[in-house]
């Protein structure tokens, strides 16, 4: 275990991180902008729009990372049924990081509205206007959106996990910082 | 996790803490979504005060639900670029959309027993920009804040008749757009009307200069005031087929666009409230409406009228009003597209 790399590269950990926040800073704005009339309802539409814009470039970056550096093996002695899920949501958390920008930028096409980030960045339309498309379009954004919040709490929760109660390695491969916590497996 | 019962103290510990940090964060995200606050004033609930007794009319915008589509132009003159650096002011013709309606919930409601009439309209720049507006004909607006707004239309729809007498007292701002309401004379047509943003936006001019502005759209044609008996006379849909044949008969219609500039000190957060009548105006170009279609397969159906896509050089103020008409009228727009099929198109006339 020692050889292999036990921690990703500092880029993709800086990206995780930076990524993180900016991802759950858009699940709260999103859920908030849509239950709001106040004037807060604009910057936050347009922090939205330009963050998730940014959040897929920044996706399509990560992912090629990934394929360049790989992952760190899992602990040997964690049960398979453990490392299945963790494989399968690993991939959803990437599904959900490409596939949500596109959902929401789709919808808004669907919709005619233009779509302009903040910088007046324009982002012209791949799509026309549509009522099937825009209402396909955002109740996937919409409830893919939700999903997504729950997985990321379920990361979270086995990442705590991980941490505290196996002290396994993993939270470690991916702190932002060394952590002087044990390596070894916690049984 | 294997040994449960036998856990040692510490582990408890992290346990506790993980619970924690998720039954934290789903509270947040829950309190965040407005799940836990139903006072909250949502779009939803604007879009609930906003439907009749008998429920929303299936596929049709949420509010202003009568309306019939035209296309045109706006002619800018040039004077605008003192004031917005936004492409449309410069002198051209841009190519407009838009739609003239009704402020009632009901497609179908008698054109006499609407007071508020209003005009939507997208102008497009050359360089893929646009700019869209929601104008009505009141000089003012009918309250102050949007909450108040929520008020007034749950107020108006109760059958308690003392239930405006308390809205009024607590809402005095109201009494302006009453008496417009009782008095100002009714017309025959859509095209002798005045419309008017009434909501307060920030131009900003090539230099950086910042002026707080609220424009309206003046009639070139000549006004006829008519009773609402009389016009109620004319028929239920009077008003659509008068503009379409007015149009077919007489030409292009016609109005001015004028932008009034705030002194220091107007009010623009609360577009209740009229500015003086010597305030600076300029006249930055003409809405030309060259062709009527109905709104069943017209262009203006695809269009949601949020007064808050604007081009760059025009922004929002202080006034509360056009962030909530978005969010709002967003709504409406989700949901009547949802809807389509209850308001099918016939795909007649679709180019």
């Amino acid at each position: 275990m020692r050889d292999a790399p036990h921690r990703f590269a500092a880029i993709q950990r800086l990206l995780h991180w930076l990524m993180a926040a900016c991802i759950i800073a858009m699940l709260f704005i999103g859920v908030g902008m849509v239950s709001t009339v106040m004037p807060d309802y604009l910057p936050l539409i347009r922090i939205h729009e330009t963050l998730g814009v940014a959040l897929l470039v920044l996706v399509v970056i990560r992912l090629a990372l990934r394929l360049h550096y790989g992952a760190p093996p899992l602990p040997a002695d964690l049960p398979p049924g453990i490392k299945l899920g963790a494989r399968l949501s690993h991939l959803a958390l990437y599904g959900f990081m490409v596939v949500m920008p596109l959902l929401g930028l789709g919808m808004l096409w669907a919709a005619a509205y233009p779509v302009v980030l903040y910088g007046g960045i324009h982002i012209p339309a791949f799509l026309p206007q549509s009522d099937r498309g825009h209402t396909l379009l955002w109740n996937a954004h919409v409830y893919l959106g939700l999903a997504f919040f729950a997985l990321v709490l379920l990361h979270l929760a086995a990442a705590l996990f991980h941490a505290l109660i196996r002290r396994d390695g993993v939270f470690r491969s991916i702190a932002l910082f060394p952590l002087h916590d044990k390596t070894t497996p916690a049984e | 996790m294997t040994q449960s019962g036998n856990l040692p103290r510490s582990r408890v510990g992290s346990l506790v803490l993980i619970a924690a940090v998720l039954g934290g964060g789903a509270t947040a995200f829950a309190y965040t979504a407005g799940w836990l606050s139903p006072g909250r004033l949502t779009p939803e609930r604007m879009i609930a005060a906003l439907a009749p007794p008998a429920g929303p009319s299936l596929g049709h915008r949420r509010n202003h639900a009568k309306g019939i589509c035209f296309t045109g132009v706006f002619e800018a003159n040039g004077n605008g670029v003192e004031l917005s650096s936004a492409k449309v002011f410069e002198r051209g013709t841009y190519p407009a959309l838009g739609r003239f309606n009704l402020g009632t919930a009901d497609p179908n409601a008698v054109d006499a027993t609407v007071r508020v009439r209003g005009l939507g309209l997208q102008i497009a720049a050359a360089d893929g920009e646009e700019w869209r507006m929601a104008l009505i004909n009141p000089p003012v607006f009918a309250v102050s804040t949007p909450q108040a707004f929520h008020d007034l239309l749950i107020a108006s729809g109760k059958k308690d008749p003392e239930a405006m007498k308390i809205f009024i007292q607590a809402n005095p701002e109201f009494t302006a757009f009453a008496t417009w309401a009782k008095t100002a004379p009714w017309t025959a047509s859509y095209a002798e009307e005045p419309y008017h943003g009434l909501d307060s936006f920030i131009f900003t001019d090539a230099k950086g200069g910042e002026h707080a502005v609220r424009w309206s759209l003046l009639p070139m044609a000549q006004v006829t005031p008519i009773s609402e008996a009389e016009l109620e006379e004319r028929g239920p849909d009077f008003l659509e087929q008068e503009i379409a044949e007015r149009i077919r008969i007489a030409g292009p219609q016609r109005w001015i666009m004028v932008t009034t500039v705030a002194d220091p000190g107007d009010p623009t957060a609360d577009p209740s409230k009229a500015w003086p009548e010597s305030r600076r105006k300029v006249e930055v170009g003409t809405l030309v409406v060259q062709r009527i279609e109905p709104e069943q397969d017209g262009p203006c159906r695809d269009i949601n009228f949020d007064p808050t896509v604007l081009p760059k050089g025009i922004r929002v103020s202080d006034d509360p009003f056009p962030a909530a008409r978005s969010s709002v009228y967003r709504k409406s727009y989700d949901l009547r597209a949802a809807e389509a099929r209850d308001y099918p198109r016939t795909g007649m006339a679709k180019p």
